[in-house]
């Protein structure tokens, strides 16, 4: 009843309400316009009213007319009032609407300051809630800065409902305000392990998308991150961790190996495919820097492929989208799945067409292109659609063009692609095939000839590609078809139908800048002409060419283009000039040619901007002194020319004699050699390229003229195809046999294999001689791209180093009379001093209840005040101890550090995980990379790894660095094998054949490789000799280097960390299979905690169990020995004893154990 | 400049393309929000019903879902996972399913202030803040009783 009456008088205080008014504007469709201006205008009244209620639903009007599109931004002052309501009803309308329409620009956002931290303290915790969210939508650096410390205290918060929201917020007060991540950060990471899963999962989400952002700053957190994977029930926080490590792990590999396991069980245990997909990201990113896994990346592989085969088009897409990011680096797995890939091309769907066609780009290689780029072509005759098509068209064009057309064999083949692509009709991209024409002509020199008739071949048939009226892109080929025809004119067989085909009357309607090459390449082939027939004698040939251009010229001097107008009369009158001289027989072929002479080189693009600002030069130094500020504008004009004299007397350079002069002409000389820009005269363009690193390997082959030009009723294209697998057939024959040889006369030299497999892309030879003509560099030019970061991304601001102790000067701004107010509730009207000790107010509370006789539930919302309020002053002491106490560790820490690094600087940071051995104790950095040896030029670090899936094999990790200044290349590495230790060479290799290290090495750059041993007993530790041999090249010339090594295969790199339960482990010891042995070390200082982390990281082994200084530890060979430690720590030794299979090993890596434990 | 997060924003539109709800996570001028709402409504909108949930779309991708006669639409950036995305839309239907039993689109319509309160207990900033269905809605009739004693009108629609 009462509710009734309420509701009575509510309804009668608003016109409408919001329901009214969505059912206003559902039954004026005719005018909604109207009807909503009339809405707007009843609003605008409702907010000159004092009720706060009218005024809320008037606000909550607005909001959903903003939503409809309508501007409200007018209203932001009345939106401020309301939210600062003191109903919760009424607030929440309010930061609704201030979420929804406020932004940075908002002016009046600012008056919400105090407002919000009102708001932020308030006992309710909804209120609290949503401010938060409020804030989470409109919060500016201002509000960030100012609020920042509320919402971190937020975080602390006795409802988990409010900790959960203050940490996600925080991740955006880091973004607008930077400054506050170093502070806040050590409770954000308390929040990790909060008792609330909701809190915990939030504080993971907020350090993930700070970790993936600045990874290297949060690898101290990887332990963590860990322990929280393996124990997490939760996917979507478990997800996120996934994410977490895919941006950590490429910064430590170790990190890596530890994840692999983990990830690989998920992905077979988990039906939750969203699991699979985060865990085939990561792997995949992992993998990258461990091809030992290929295993795992197969598995991928094989799940992703199950995902494309299903009818699912989400996952068929996602599956694609994965399988492209394991392209990058397994692109051999990928490649056998090609069918599958090029199915999805048929698909409906045309995200996933363009998902396959990206997959493409990345498959191809010199095998397959050809193959690929037909069943391409096939689609582009299929394709419906314009836009599909010319994604198609562009795709091609990418694939065959990518790095440099590394994998086109064969030119001639491109060529005649790109000549059936402007068959195409209303593409968009004609200037896209006429760039690639124009490439590949230039670059290619010979391809040229073909080039050169293929393009004539288009001039002649220019009236097919013009007279394509929709949307005439394709026209553009001409434009290319045009230069390539003039300037390498010499090529051209019918010069003389080539240019008369370009001297049509048609080609008058061509858009203007095309015909304008027209009419500049006529004249090349013009002069080219003249030069054939006068060298034949052919006097009257000669004059009739000369005639043919002033008869047509003028079709061209008429032009409404200016270009072609210009260049058209001009050359007219030229050769009218060349008539006169013709007909007093003058011979001028050759002046005429020589307009034309000298070369042009490609530039690469960014060669301006890699020129290096040479020694000295500092560009942003004034030439001439400023003009003084203190100049007016006004007073300039006056003075302007007697400032100028001055300026050049002060300028003019003092006599210079005759020797001063020819140094300079030298110095100049010197310059102009080193100078990209300056074109030389003399030297062929071919010798400076053979410095450039990555030309030299394309072999020389002799053009293979037998291809038809053209091939009736058969695209030119297939031609090709044919013909190159025949090629590519002969060509496996002639290398079979060559093997054959070989292998007989097994005593001859040494021939060098280009690669592991016999059935490598590197075995085919291109068809023709690719002599691709580098872009030109300058020189020193920085091989990075740096340019390329974007200046402007937000989290570079959160790119900070969150292990250095905190200063002072970084604490959050705290504003302190507000803080004796936080805990207080919004309408209780306490004067300040009584806040102060708590008996007074107590009293105070009692006496005025009685005064005020409140409702009973204000009074328990203040008993929780008061409850909430002790409660956090503890905490704040409590958590100031713990600040203090880690501000030490951190200390002692940082102070370890550097006493490390000034041992071994090369070491990596710290971090390694142990099947959650990890607790308190900071570890110092540990690498599992030993040397191996080392010169001045290079330095070899290696890490052995075993397989549980194979018994007989290790894979040796080496990392090479260049430590020299010279371009390292030709790497290869060799070892001596024993009998029991074996390198795995390629087949048909002899013992003696080293193996190549798969890439060059600029200086200052390293990169691991990988080389299998196969191995028989593991028993024993084997040292194997070995050499590598490399190139030393750099300005002074090229010289080749040996370095000598050890490969020292430890038992315990025959060991697999394997985790073990206490029980299994138990029984294991019981079964008295197990033979036994024990060693005692003495003087060990380091921690049990230390020792533990060493053992487990050097020796590959995990803890079963710790009971104070004594632990259990397990192992597991590749071989299936199982190894158990007993590892006791004493005052000031330890002593382990082993038990294992095999007492020759157990001796052996008890040994091992000891020389790792005496260094420390 | 422009602040990132997971989810940009989330749209919801009818098949005749109006829309419904709109939240952002990212601050735009309302111009350019306009222009991308009528940009993507009119690219799901274009789409084939047998097609992918996925587009992309500048440098974002678009996650989407039809729910009977509405859109449910989430923009994310490039390395976010698309089934979590869809995992998301799909919880926050069942969240308005659940507060509004069996929700269509017109207790969308009618009570749209209730569809972005929900929103925002379970989104907070373009974050996931609560994975738990039973706390999310509670969360909201905890916050909807402290509005029902004064004026339980606002919250049970008189339609």
């Amino acid at each position: 009843m009462a509710l009734k009456m309420v509701k009575g008088s509510i309804d009668r205080m608003f016109d409408k309400n919001l329901q009214d008014l969505v059912r206003g504007i559902r039954n004026h469709k005719e005018d909604e316009a109207k009807y909503i201006s009339q809405c707007i205008d009843e609003i605008k009244q409702e907010l000159k009213q004092d009720n706060i209620a009218v005024k809320a639903n008037a606000v909550c009007k607005l909001t959903y007319l903003q939503m409809l599109g309508y501007d409200i931004s007018w209203a932001a002052f009345n939106i401020i009032e309301v939210m600062s309501a003191s109903k919760f009803t009424f607030k929440r309308i309010g930061y609704l609407a201030a979420s929804q329409c406020f932004h940075e620009g908002t002016d009046v956002i600012m008056l919400t300051t105090n407002q919000i931290r009102k708001d932020l303290s308030s006992p309710n915790q909804y209120d609290t809630g949503v401010a938060l969210t409020g804030l989470s939508c409109f919060v500016t650096p201002d509000l960030a800065r100012d609020l920042a410390n509320d919402i971190m205290t937020l975080m602390s918060h006795t409802k988990p409902y409010i900790r959960k929201k203050a940490v996600l917020i925080m991740y955006k007060v880091f973004l607008k305000y930077p400054e506050s991540l170093r502070p806040a950060f050590p409770r954000l990471k308390e929040k990790l392990e909060d008792p609330d899963p909701g809190v915990q999962s939030a504080a993971v989400n907020v350090i993930c998308e700070l970790a993936r952002r600045n990874p290297k700053n949060y690898l101290s957190l990887a332990p963590l991150f860990f322990k929280l994977m393996t124990s997490s029930t939760n996917n979507w926080v478990l997800i996120k961790i996934i994410k977490l490590f895919g941006a950590l792990t490429p910064l430590e590999p170790r990190l890596g190996k530890k994840l692999i396991e983990p990830l690989t069980n998920l992905i077979h245990s988990t039906e939750i495919l969203t699991g699979i997909c985060a865990s085939v990201s990561v792997l995949i990113s992992l993998s990258s820097g461990m091809p030992n896994h290929s295993a795992s990346i197969q598995l991928c592989v094989q799940k992703l492929r199950i995902l494309i085969e299903d009818s699912d088009q989400n996952l068929k897409y996602l599956g694609l989208l994965a399988m492209s990011k394991i392209l990058k680096t397994h692109p051999k797995s990928v490649q056998s799945h090609k069918d599958l890939i090029l199915q999805c091309l048929d698909d409906k769907d045309e995200s996933i067409r363009l998902r396959a066609l990206d997959l493409l780009y990345g498959m191809v290689s010199k095998k397959n292109l050809m193959e690929i780029v037909k069943k391409l072509m096939i689609h582009v005759d299929k394709a419906e659609g314009t836009t599909y098509r010319d994604e198609l068209l562009t795709k091609i064009i990418d694939i065959c063009s990518q790095s440099n057309y590394q994998y086109i064999t064969n030119f001639e083949w491109y060529i005649s692609i790109l000549v059936e692509l402007t068959r195409l009709e209303g593409t968009r991209h004609g200037h896209l095939i006429a760039a690639q024409m124009l490439d590949v002509a230039i670059r290619v020199k010979a391809i040229r000839k073909f080039a050169v008739s293929q393009m004539a071949m288009l001039l002649d048939n220019a009236h097919l590609i013009a007279s394509n009226t929709q949307r005439n892109g394709i026209c553009e080929v001409l434009y290319a078809a045009a230069w390539i025809c003039g300037e390498f004119s010499e090529h051209l067989e019918e010069a003389n139908q080539t240019l008369e085909a370009m001297l049509r009357p048609k080609v008058t309607t061509l858009p203007g800048h095309i015909q304008a090459v027209y009419v500049q390449n006529m004249v090349k082939l013009y002069a080219s002409i003249l030069q054939q027939k006068e060298q034949a004698g052919e006097k009257e040939a000669a004059q009739e060419i000369t005639q043919l251009m002033i008869e047509r010229l003028p079709q061209f001097v008429q032009s409404a283009d200016l270009e072609v107008q210009e260049r058209a009369s001009c050359i007219l009158q030229l050769i009218k000039y060349i008539q006169k001289l013709q007909v007093k027989e003058v011979p001028v072929a050759e002046e005429v040619i020589a307009l034309f002479a000298g070369e042009l080189n490609p530039v690469a693009p960014k060669a301006q901007k890699k020129v290096p600002v040479p020694e000295g030069l500092d560009l942003d130094a004034w030439i001439n002194e400023p003009p003084s500020d203190s100049e007016s504008e006004d007073e300039k004009p006056k003075t302007i020319f007697h400032e100028e004299e001055q300026r050049h007397t002060r300028h003019r350079q003092p006599e210079i004699d005759e020797e001063e002069l020819a140094r300079r002409r030298e110095a100049r000389k010197q310059e102009q050699a080193n100078n990209p820009f300056y074109i030389k005269s003399s030297p062929s363009p071919q010798k400076r390229y053979q410095d450039t690193p990555g030309v030299e390997h394309i072999p020389v082959v002799q053009i293979d003229l037998s291809v038809p030009l053209k091939v009736p009723g058969m695209p030119m294209s297939d031609q090709y195809v044919k013909l190159e697998e025949e090629r590519r057939h002969k060509q496996k024959l002639e290398k079979d046999k060559k093997k054959k040889k070989q292998k007989k006369e097994k005593r001859g030299k040494h021939h060098r294999h280009n690669s592991l497999h016999t059935e490598s892309e590197e075995d085919i030879a291109p068809a023709h001689h690719v002599d691709i003509i580098t872009e030109e560099m300058p020189e020193n030019a920085l091989p990075s791209d740096e340019d390329d970061k974007d200046p402007n991304d937000p989290y570079k601001a959160l790119d900070i180093d969150l292990d250095k102790p905190l200063a002072d000067s970084e604490k959050l701004p705290v504003q302190r009379h507000r803080n004796v107010e936080t805990l207080k509730s919004p309408d209780s009207e306490l004067p300040l001093e009584e806040k102060k000790s708590k008996k007074p107010k107590k009293k105070e509370k009692k006496h005025k209840d009685k005064e005020r006789d409140k409702g009973k539930k204000k009074e328990k919302e203040k008993k929780v005040v008061e409850e909430e309020e002790e409660e956090e002053k503890k905490k704040s002491s409590k958590h100031k101890k713990k600040k203090h106490k880690k501000e030490k560790e951190e200390k002692s820490k940082d102070k370890k550090k550097s006493k490390k690094k000034s041992h071994h600087s090369e070491e990596e940071p710290p971090a390694s995980v142990q099947n959650g051995t990890l607790e308190d104790e900071p570890l110092p950095p540990m690498s599992s990379y030993r040397l191996l040896a080392e010169n001045p030029y290079i330095k070899m670090t290696y890490d052995i790894q075993g397989n549980l899936q194979n018994d007989s094999k290790v894979t040796v990790s080496v990392i090479f660095e260049n430590k020299s200044t010279s371009f390292l290349k030709s790497m290869e590495l060799n070892v001596l094998d024993s009998l029991n230790t074996k390198m795995l060479r390629p087949e048909g290799s002899s013992v003696h054949d080293g193996i190549p290290v798969p890439f060059q090495l600029p200086p200052g750059i390293s990169n691991e490789a990988q080389f299998v041993f196969t191995l028989q007993s593991i028993v024993m530790a084997q040292k194997l000799k070995g050499t590598l041999s490399f190139i030393v090249k750099n300005d002074e010339g090229s010289t080749h280097e040996k370095l000598d090594f050890k490969l020292h295969f430890s038992c315990a790199s025959y060991l697999i960390t394997t985790p073990c339960y206490s029980d299994a482990f138990a029984k294991l010891l019981e079964s008295g299979d197990l033979h036994m042995s024990s060693i005692k070390v003495d003087g060990i200082s380091i921690s049990f905690q230390h020792l533990l982390a060493k053992i487990c990281f050097h020796h590959h082994f995990s803890v079963v169990e710790r009971v104070d200084s004594c632990a259990s530890m397990y192992s597991r060979s590749i071989q299936g020995h199982h190894v158990c430690l007993l590892v006791k720590k004493g005052e000031n030794s330890v002593s382990i004893d082993g038990k294992c299979n095999d007492s020759t090993l157990l001796s052996n890596l008890l040994d091992e154990m000891k020389e790792t434990l005496s260094k420390c | 400049g422009r602040i990132l997060c997971q989810i940009h924003f989330i749209l919801l539109f009818s098949r005749q393309g109006k829309l419904r709800l709109q939240k952002w996570y990212t601050t735009l001028p309302d111009k350019e929000k306009k222009k991308i709402i009528r940009e993507i409504v009119q690219i799901i909108l274009s789409r084939n019903q047998r097609t992918s949930s996925f587009v992309d779309w500048k440098d974002l991708k678009l996650v989407y879902k039809r729910y009977a006669s509405l859109y449910f639409c989430c923009a994310i950036e490039d390395q976010d996972n698309e089934l979590l995305t869809l995992e998301v839309v799909h919880r926050y239907v069942e969240l308005l399913d659940r507060y509004f039993g069996n929700v269509c689109e017109l207790d969308i319509i009618f009570n749209f202030e209730k569809a972005y309160f929900i929103l925002d207990e379970f989104i907070i900033g373009g974050e996931v803040q609560e994975t738990s269905k039973k706390t999310a809605v509670k969360a909201i009739e905890d916050s909807d009783m402290l509005q029902e004693t004064v004026e339980e009108y606002m919250n049970k629609p008189a339609f």
